[in-house]
């Protein structure tokens, strides 16, 4: 009795695997075949049946990016972009959200609520006033136009304000009593504490502002000031019928992330559950 | 005395610390809401110069047949991708919860679609479509099943971009779905058990209903997020749209940024806000009717 039920339990677990590889092996090939196209010939990439390993791995279609494009030049804005976005945010959004989980104000309220109802409007209401204020201001063609609308974020204060809420609050009574002023409690006491939500903003942050193409192709069209999205999309332009090239420099563009993601795996899946469950 | 001054410093420190934010999203934000309604009602012309222009934009809305066209893609994408991104993932998660040996590497193969770049992974889903050279192709027609042209026929097209879709949208929604369930008792399926309860029903009676609040915070992110697809598509089809594939959002920047009819484009994401602002009051009324709060 005892081995009959023992059968059905791992043939049930190896059932369960049988469908969880299955699903991994479709979440995994594009990213495989992304790679193994990246260093094929042009010849390997279109042949009929598909080769599947290329006689030689060849790196230098990677180099072959580079001819064409200031791919560097790519990679650089888009690194300044996301590291001042994710600064900025992290430090506007976290005072903002210690404010209005913390100290009760007049107005916290009326203030709290405008803040929350940019959060229920789609974003392509913004754009077309947003691409005005970079007209008039200039900045156009300029990395100022990546990142400015982008340090201000509804989002990343509500995510941070749930974090600050959930602290006990006979941490500021001490600090309090001993005269330390809101800023002091802020900075000294309840940001330390809040490390987990702000690594889970600047994770989001720094999801969003790599992958985002939409803004970057409004706002930028010069390719010296060009984000490795919009230079995918113009690397494609380029290069319609050479897909090893196009995968390559697609594998540069994904790369950074995923290296991070690897290295922040638990954090990561930590953000999206409580964003998830907290809503 | 002492008191008030002190209250008075807190007061003070409160604005401080909300203004920059506050100041950044009325410019970039809220201004930009009103501004949008008011260019709703213009008409543009060249070197960016407008004129009021009345209700024409929304008269011509109602005559588009490109945005008939447009929303009717829009729905069918939304009522495919949406449910069976959302059942296919409490699937994977119910699996995953049953405590199997190597959870963290499927969680993290799952994931990597979601922090991968839309425009980086559409090239690569680009070419497993070609109908030439293409993967997936080549592997139908191992199994003797003619491949269509997926991105290039109007049948075909908008069905292969709601499958990349639910591809890279599944790991994000099976991680809340993990931690919803997660947070299920096991006290309930323990009685359950006593009361010689199976698998299936154990599912449905404890595990669905405990679990109706996740699903309705998936559904309604994923919906505004449905309405608003456009890397996939911009990458996938291009500048020049098949009537099949294009999408609202895809239609606005076509107006706004390539036709500079940001008049009209204005129109269109004032109807789309209104669109989603009538959706997510519906929802919220209807899950009163099915989502189960402990």
């Amino acid at each position: 009795m005892n081995t009959k039920s023992y059968r059905q339990k791992s043939l049930q677990i190896g059932f369960v695997h049988l469908i969880l590889v299955l699903g991994a092996v479709i979440m995994v090939t594009p990213f495989i075949w992304m790679f193994l196209t990246s260093v094929k010939t042009l010849g390997e990439s279109t042949a009929i049946p598909p080769v599947f390993f290329p006689k030689s791995f060849r790196w230098d279609n990677y180099a072959k990016v580079f001819v064409n494009l200031p791919f560097f030049t790519f990679y650089w804005n888009t690194l300044i972009t996301t590291v001042v976005k994710v600064v900025g945010q992290l430090i506007i959004c976290s005072l903002a959200a210690y404010a209005f989980a913390r100290i009760s104000f007049p107005g916290r309220h009326f203030f709290f609520i405008l803040m929350l109802s940019v959060l229920m409007v789609p974003g392509q209401v913004f754009l077309i006033p947003q691409y005005m204020i970079m007209k008039d201001m200039g900045w156009l063609n300029s990395l100022t136009a990546l990142i400015v609308p982008g340090l201000f974020s509804a989002f990343g204060t509500f995510l941070l304000r749930q974090f600050f809420m959930t602290l006990p609050h006979e941490l500021e009574e001490a600090a309090k009593l001993d005269g330390c002023n809101q800023f002091r409690i802020y900075w000294q006491i309840m940001l330390p504490l809040a490390k987990s939500g702000m690594i889970a903003l600047a994770i989001f942050t720094m999801l969003w502002s790599w992958n985002d193409l939409m803004w970057p192709l409004i706002v930028n069209s010069s390719p010296d000031k060009m984000v490795l999205s919009a230079g995918i999309a113009f690397l494609e332009g380029e290069h319609k019928t050479n897909y090893t090239i196009i995968m390559a420099g697609s594998m540069m563009a994904i790369l950074p992330m995923i290296v991070i993601f690897f290295v922040f795996q638990r954090s990561f899946i930590q953000g999206i559950a409580f964003t998830g469950s907290k809503s | 005395m002492r008191i008030s001054s002190k209250r008075r410093s807190d007061w003070m420190w409160a604005y401080i610390m909300i203004t920059p934010l506050m100041l950044g999203l009325l410019f970039f934000y809220i201004w930009p809401v009103f501004q949008t309604f008011y260019f709703s009602f213009t008409d543009w012309g060249s070197f960016g110069k407008y004129t009021w222009s009345g209700l024409s934009n929304y008269k011509r809305l109602l005559t588009d047949r490109d945005l008939l066209y447009a929303f009717r893609n829009t729905s069918i994408y939304i009522i495919t991708a949406v449910p069976i991104g959302i059942i296919l993932s409490i699937f994977l998660a119910v699996l995953l919860n049953q405590k199997v040996k190597g959870l963290s590497v499927y969680r993290t193969l799952y994931f990597l679609p979601v922090v991968t770049m839309p425009a980086a992974v559409a090239m690569v889903w680009k070419w497993l479509y070609n109908s030439d050279f293409g993967l997936i192709n080549y592997v139908l027609g191992r199994l003797s099943i003619p491949g269509p042209h997926w991105l290039t026929d109007n049948r075909t097209a908008l069905l292969s971009i709601i499958i990349v879709a639910i591809w890279s949208s599944i790991g994000s929604h099976m991680i809340i779905f993990l931690s919803g369930l997660q947070g299920i008792s096991v006290s309930y399926y323990e009685a359950a058990s006593i009361d010689g309860a199976g698998a299936f029903t154990k599912f449905t009676r404890i595990t669905l209903p405990l679990l109706t609040p996740t699903i309705f915070f998936v559904m309604v992110t994923s919906l505004i997020g449905a309405f608003q697809v456009f890397d996939f598509i911009y990458m996938m089809v291009g500048d020049i749209v098949m009537e099949s594939t294009q999408s609202v959002v895809f239609l606005y920047y076509k107006y706004g940024f390539l036709k500079n009819s940001k008049g009209y484009a204005s129109s269109i994401a004032v109807l789309l806000f209104g669109i989603i602002m009538i959706i997510t009051y519906i929802q919220m009324k209807i899950q009163k009717k099915w989502v189960h709060y402990e």
